[in-house]
C-alpha cells in the first residue's frame, strides 16, 4: 500500500501541485526574477543586477524608517493584542451567564474589512481630535496609537476564540489535582493553564506576528502613511514605490523580496521558539 | 484530548484561510470602474463605415472620473454610429498611473491612454506611437503644445486646454465692496498681492456681517487631495524661477520665490474657514462644497471646477456670480499676470496594440474632434476648451468659468504656463504636499518645507533621469 502511494503520488497530487504551481510558485519565482531587473509592466523587464536593491536601502526611499515602525508597531501590537485576548478568554471560560453572546460579539470585529476599518476608525479619531482642533495626521503618535487601537480592535475577538479553544481543552483532573496541593490561582494560571495553552500561544503569536508584519489595508485608509511618511510600514512602502513612482517598480519588487525573507525568517524563528516550549499531554 | 485540540485548531485555521481569502479578494479590487459597452448589434452597422471596423477595438482609459458617465455614452454613439467596439474604463482619482500600468500590460490593453506632460512621455515612451502624420497632430491649432520626443516624433496630442486660478463668489464680493471702510472698490481693484491680501484680512474681520465662515475655501491637505498646493500653486514659484533661468525645465531648482508662495499659502490657511490644524481632514470635495454652499469667497481651482460646484446639493451661489481672478503672490510685476493656462492632457496611441486597433484608434479620436457629434461630445459633454482648427468660435464651452478662461486669454493679461509638467515626479510632489501639511500643524517651519522641496527636486529629477 504505502509502496503503490508512493509510486502514485504524482498522479494523486497533480492537480493540486499544477494548482499550486500556477499560483504561487510562478508568480513567485518571476517576481525574484523581477527584482533584479528594471521594468516598467511585468512584459517588458531588462536585467540590472543587484541595483535594485542598493536603491532599496538607499536614503529617500524610507525603507528603513518604515522597517522600523514595523517593528515598533508589531512588537506593541502582538503584546497588547495577546494579553487581552488571553485575559477575555480567562474570563469567557468561567461560566459566566452570556457567554456566548459575548464571544460573539468580541469576535465580530474581525470580521469587517480593513480599509472600511481603517477609514471608520479615522473618522471616530479625527471626530474626537477635532475638539483640539487637530487631527490624525498631525502628529506620527496619533497614527501610531490609532493603528494598535484598530489592530487591538479587529484582532483580539479572533484569538480570544483560540485561546477559549486551547482553555477548554486544559484537563479538568490536572487544575482539581493543582487545587488540592493547594495552588493559588495565580499559581494554577501559571504553572498549569499555560503550559496546557502553549500550542495555543503558538498560533496566537505566529498569526499576530504575521499580520501585524504584513498590515497594510488599515495603515492605507488610517493615515496613508502621513505625515511625511512617519507612519509608513513595509507594505505600504512597497506598495508606494511601486505604484508612486514610474521607473521604480524594479526596487519595489527588490523591497518585496527582502520584506519577504524578513517575514520568512521572523516567522520560522519563532514558530520553532514556542514550538520547543509546547508540552505534550 | 490532543484530537479534540487538533481538530479545534484546525478549524481556526480553515476558519483563516477563509477570512484571509476574502480579505486578499478585497483588497485586489480594480481600483477602475469597468463598464463595458456592449458591442453593437451587426445589423444595425452602416455599411459605409465598415472599413474602418475591420476588427479593430477602441480602448480607451479614461483619466477623469467626473466625466466617466459622459465617456460611455460617447463609446455607445460611436458603436452605435461606426459598428467599432468602443471600450471605456475610468480610473478612479489618483490611481490613473497605476491603473494604466496594469492594465496595459495585459492581454487587451487601452489603445487609448492619456500621458500628463514630457514627465508622463518619459514613462511611457515605450508604449507611445509617432503621431506626426495622424490628423488629430494636423488639427491642433498650435503644434508648439504637442509632446514631441528626441527623434521629433509626436507622441501626445493635448485634447483641452485648461485655466486655474482663484475662483471667487461675485455675490460676496459686492457685498463686501458696498461696505463701509471697504479697502477696494471692485475686483479690478485688486491686481497685486499686496491688495488681495488687505482685501481678504479685512473680509476675516467683517466675516460675521458677511455671513461666510472665512474667505478662503479649506485647503485641502488629506493625503491625495492636496495637488491644488503641491501641484498647481507650486506652479507659480517655478513659472517665474524657470522665466528668470529663460529655461522650461531645470534638474535642480532654488526655489527661489519660495517666499511669494509662502505668501498666498499663509493667507490661504489663516483666512480659511476651519483652522490650520483641522487641513489634514479635508479633501476637494469639501472645500468645493464650502465654496458652493456661500461658506466661504473664494477656492483656488481650475473651470473644470463648475460641474462640481452647479451639482452640489443646495448650492447657493449663482452661475453668473462664479469668476476668475488670478493667484498672486508678490512678484513685480503682477499686474499683468493672467491665469495659469496649459495643459495636462495628452491623448497617446499604443504602439504596442495591433494595427487595426490603432486604427480604429486613431479614426476614433479624429471623429472626437471633427464629426458634428463628437465636438459636441468634446464640448457640451466633456467640457473641453479644445485646441483644434476643427472648432469654429461658436464651438467653445459655454460654463461661467470657461468663459471667464477666455476672457482672460483675450484681455491681453500674460499667462503663467503650465510648468508643473516638467515637476520630477509624484513623489516630489505627495512629499511637497506632506510638508505643507506639517508646516500648517506647526511641525515644520518654512525653511524646513523650502530645503524639503529643494533637495526632493533634485533627487527625484536625478532618479528619473536614470
Amino acid at each position: 500500500m504505502e509502496k503503490t502511494l508512493k509510486k502514485y503520488f504524482l498522479v494523486f497530487t497533480l492537480p493540486t501541485v499544477v494548482a499550486f504551481a500556477f499560483a504561487f510558485i510562478i508568480p513567485f519565482v518571476q517576481g525574484v526574477y523581477l527584482s533584479f531587473c528594471k521594468f516598467t509592466t511585468v512584459n517588458n523587464a531588462k536585467w540590472v543586477g543587484l541595483s535594485n536593491y542598493k536603491t532599496a536601502f538607499s536614503n529617500g526611499q524610507g525603507f528603513t524608517s518604515a522597517l522600523g515602525f514595523t517593528v515598533t508597531f508589531t512588537v506593541i501590537s502582538v503584546l497588547t493584542i495577546n494579553l487581552f485576548a488571553f485575559i477575555i478568554a480567562l474570563l469567557l471560560t468561567r461560566k459566566i451567564k452570556g457567554t456566548n453572546i459575548f464571544r460573539t460579539v468580541f469576535f465580530m470585529p474581525n470580521l469587517i474589512g480593513g480599509i472600511v476599518l481603517g477609514y471608520t476608525w479615522q473618522q471616530m479619531i479625527n471626530a474626537i481630535l477635532y475638539k483640539y482642533e487637530t487631527t490624525i495626521v498631525s502628529n506620527a503618535k496619533y497614527g501610531f496609537w490609532g493603528l494598535v487601537l484598530l489592530m487591538n480592535w479587529q484582532m483580539i475577538g479572533y484569538m480570544m476564540i483560540i485561546y477559549i479553544a486551547g482553555l477548554q481543552n486544559v484537563p479538568g483532573d490536572l487544575i482539581e489535582a493543582a487545587k488540592i496541593d493547594g495552588a493559588t490561582p495565580w499559581q494554577t494560571l501559571i504553572k498549569v493553564k499555560i503550559p496546557m495553552v502553549m500550542s495555543s500561544i503558538t498560533i496566537c503569536m505566529f498569526l499576530t506576528l504575521s499580520n501585524s508584519f504584513k498590515l497594510f489595508d488599515q495603515n492605507k485608509a488610517l493615515t496613508d502613511g502621513a505625515p511625511l511618511k512617519k507612519t509608513q510600514m513595509l507594505a505600504l512602502n512597497i506598495y508606494e514605490t511601486f505604484y508612486g513612482k514610474t521607473g521604480y517598480e524594479g526596487v519595489g519588487q527588490a523591497k518585496a523580496v527582502v520584506f519577504f525573507i524578513i517575514v520568512a525568517v521572523i516567522a520560522l524563528v519563532q514558530l520553532s521558539f514556542t514550538r520547543s516550549k509546547e508540552v505534550e499531554h | 484530548m490532543k484530537k479534540k485540540l487538533i481538530s479545534a485548531l484546525l478549524c481556526v485555521a480553515m476558519v483563516s484561510s477563509m477570512l484571509v481569502g476574502c480579505g486578499s479578494a478585497e483588497t485586489e479590487a480594480p481600483a477602475a470602474t469597468e463598464e463595458t459597452t456592449a458591442p453593437a448589434e451587426e445589423s444595425e452597422a452602416p455599411a459605409e463605415d465598415t472599413a474602418s471596423a475591420e476588427g479593430g477595438k477602441v480602448y480607451y482609459l479614461n483619466f477623469k472620473p467626473e466625466v466617466d458617465d459622459k465617456w460611455q455614452e460617447i463609446a455607445a454613439a460611436y458603436t452605435e454610429e461606426t459598428g467599432v467596439e468602443v471600450k471605456v474604463v475610468t480610473a478612479a482619482s489618483g490611481t490613473y498611473e497605476e491603473v494604466l500600468k496594469s492594465e496595459i500590460a495585459g492581454q487587451d490593453a487601452p489603445t487609448l491612454f492619456q500621458i500628463n506632460g514630457p514627465v508622463g512621455y518619459n514613462n511611457w515612451k515605450d508604449y507611445c506611437l509617432d503621431l506626426s502624420s495622424s490628423e488629430l497632430y494636423n488639427a491642433l491649432s498650435d503644434k508648439g503644445l504637442a509632446i514631441t520626443g528626441d527623434d521629433g516624433g509626436v507622441y501626445g496630442v493635448p485634447y483641452t486646454v485648461e485655466s486655474y486660478g482663484i475662483i471667487y463668489n461675485d455675490a460676496i464680493m459686492q457685498k463686501y465692496f458696498a461696505m463701509d471702510g471697504a479697502k477696494a472698490a471692485s475686483v479690478d481693484e485688486i491686481n497685486s498681492f499686496d491688495k488681495l491680501k488687505e482685501v481678504v484680512e479685512d473680509m476675516t474681520a467683517k466675516k460675521a456681517d458677511l455671513g461666510i465662515d472665512g474667505v478662503f475655501a479649506s485647503t485641502s491637505l488629506l493625503p491625495g487631495e492636496d495637488w491644488r498646493w503641491q501641484t498647481h500653486l507650486a506652479n507659480i514659484p517655478v513659472y517665474y524661477e524657470y522665466k528668470d533661468n529663460k529655461v522650461s525645465d531645470m534638474d535642480a531648482i532654488e526655489f527661489a520665490y519660495s517666499d511669494n508662495y509662502k505668501n498666498i499659502f499663509d493667507l490661504y490657511i489663516n483666512n480659511s474657514t476651519v483652522a490650520p490644524g483641522l487641513l489634514g481632514s479635508k479633501a476637494v470635495t469639501d472645500s468645493m462644497a464650502e465654496f458652493a454652499l456661500g461658506q466661504c469667497a473664494m477656492v483656488q481651482n481650475g473651470n473644470w471646477a463648475w460641474g462640481q460646484i452647479s451639482t452640489v446639493e443646495g448650492n447657493t451661489v449663482k452661475e453668473e456670480d462664479v469668476k476668475f481672478m488670478p493667484i498672486y503672490t508678490g512678484v513685480a510685476g503682477e499686474e499683468n499676470q493672467g491665469l495659469c493656462t496649459g495643459t495636462e492632457n495628452f491623448w497617446s496611441v499604443n504602439s504596442q496594440a495591433s494595427e487595426a486597433d490603432q486604427k480604429a484608434t486613431l479614426d476614433f479620436v479624429n471623429w472626437m474632434i471633427s464629426s458634428d457629434a463628437g465636438k459636441d461630445y468634446m464640448v457640451n459633454a466633456l467640457g473641453n476648451s479644445a485646441p483644434f482648427t476643427t472648432f469654429g468660435d461658436d464651438e467653445k464651452p459655454t460654463d461661467p468659468l470657461a468663459k471667464e478662461m477666455y476672457r482672460f486669454m483675450e484681455n491681453g493679461k500674460t499667462s503663467v504656463t503650465w510648468n508643473f509638467t516638467t515637476f520630477p515626479s509624484q513623489a516630489f510632489k505627495d512629499d511637497f504636499g506632506a510638508a505643507l501639511l506639517e508646516y500648517c500643524n506647526g511641525n515644520m517651519t518654512w525653511d524646513d518645507v523650502k530645503e524639503l522641496v529643494v533637495t526632493r527636486w533634485a533627487e527625484e529629477k536625478s532618479a528619473t533621469a536614470e
